[in-house]
């Protein structure tokens, strides 16, 4: 478990360096999250995907996978990977600032 | 902390069985691959051809002939002795469970899952020698099938790639 201040903010990372505690998040903390995983600039298309994961996440208690997104959410699989490229499972929830995913698909 | 690196490592799956429990590990394996961002190519071999022939990639059978494993789902057991295994309907029924089993956990059908891979970026092939023996042409693969290339092309797809064979 380590802390940085993030937007302002003391937050605490897991050992798998995502965030502990999903309450800590905000939109700010988000927008610098996505800066450390190579996004700029977070559209609407983005926060479609965090929102949909946040609440996800509420309801399941873990972050949703790639197909659910495409499934539940209705963003195909490939803006999943245009969106959050190279690593979109991982780069979502760690933006969304949920644990790290377990789903396999 | 983002500590993840960007990686160039590339994986080949080899999928030469056209069985239901057969089909899934290679493509949950190269999607898991995808979600990783490494390179992933699947060269569809022998019975591994029925998953990407239109005709037959949205009916792969499960059958219990000749597997030891009891079905045992949680507390539910659905050993089925290979005596009555091969009865009529034993092998639908079988197929059934596991499909429910696999809607259970969200998993997509083969042509949806398919799908999903080459909308990562994963590459489809066939294997020529099958395409042959089977007489199937392009237009009865899957339409995300990048081809049809022999042993010696799979080759060069396969330079410097980790080699799966399932």
């Amino acid at each position: 478990m380590t802390s940085r201040e993030i937007a302002g903010k003391t937050i605490e990372f897991d050992e798998d360096g995502f965030l502990a505690n999903p309450q800590d998040w905000d939109k700010d903390v988000a927008q610098e999250l996505a800066h450390e995983v190579g996004i700029d600039e977070l559209t609407a298309s983005h926060w479609q995907v965090i929102e949909f994961s946040r609440s996800d996440f509420d309801e399941r208690g873990e972050a949703p996978t790639l197909r659910r997104l495409k499934v539940a959410a209705g963003v195909p699989t490939k803006d999943l990977y245009e969106l959050f490229p190279k690593k979109p499972a991982k780069k979502i929830a760690y933006v969304s600032g949920l644990g790290k995913p377990h789903g396999c698909i | 902390m983002w500590d993840e690196k960007e990686t160039d490592r590339k994986l080949c799956i080899i999928c030469s069985k056209g069985t239901l429990d057969m089909a899934y590990p290679g493509l949950v394996l190269a999607n898991a691959a995808l979600m990783e961002g490494i390179d992933v190519t699947i060269f569809f071999t022998f019975w591994g051809l029925d998953m990407i022939t239109k005709r037959e990639m949205s009916n792969l059978k499960f059958t219990p002939i000749g597997n030891p494993h009891k079905m045992n789902f949680g507390n539910r057991t659905i050993g089925i002795p290979n005596a009555v295994a091969g009865f009529p309907g034993m092998t639908n029924m079988a197929t059934s469970m596991i499909k429910k089993e696999m809607d259970k956990l969200e998993f997509p059908e083969i042509p949806e899952f398919l799908e999903m891979i080459t909308d990562a970026g994963g590459k489809l092939y066939a294997c020529r020698l099958s395409t042959d023996m089977f007489q199937l042409h392009e237009e009865d693969l899957y339409e995300g099938v990048e081809g049809i290339v022999g042993a010696t092309d799979f080759m060069e797809l396969s330079e410097d790639a980790q080699i799966i064979f399932i």
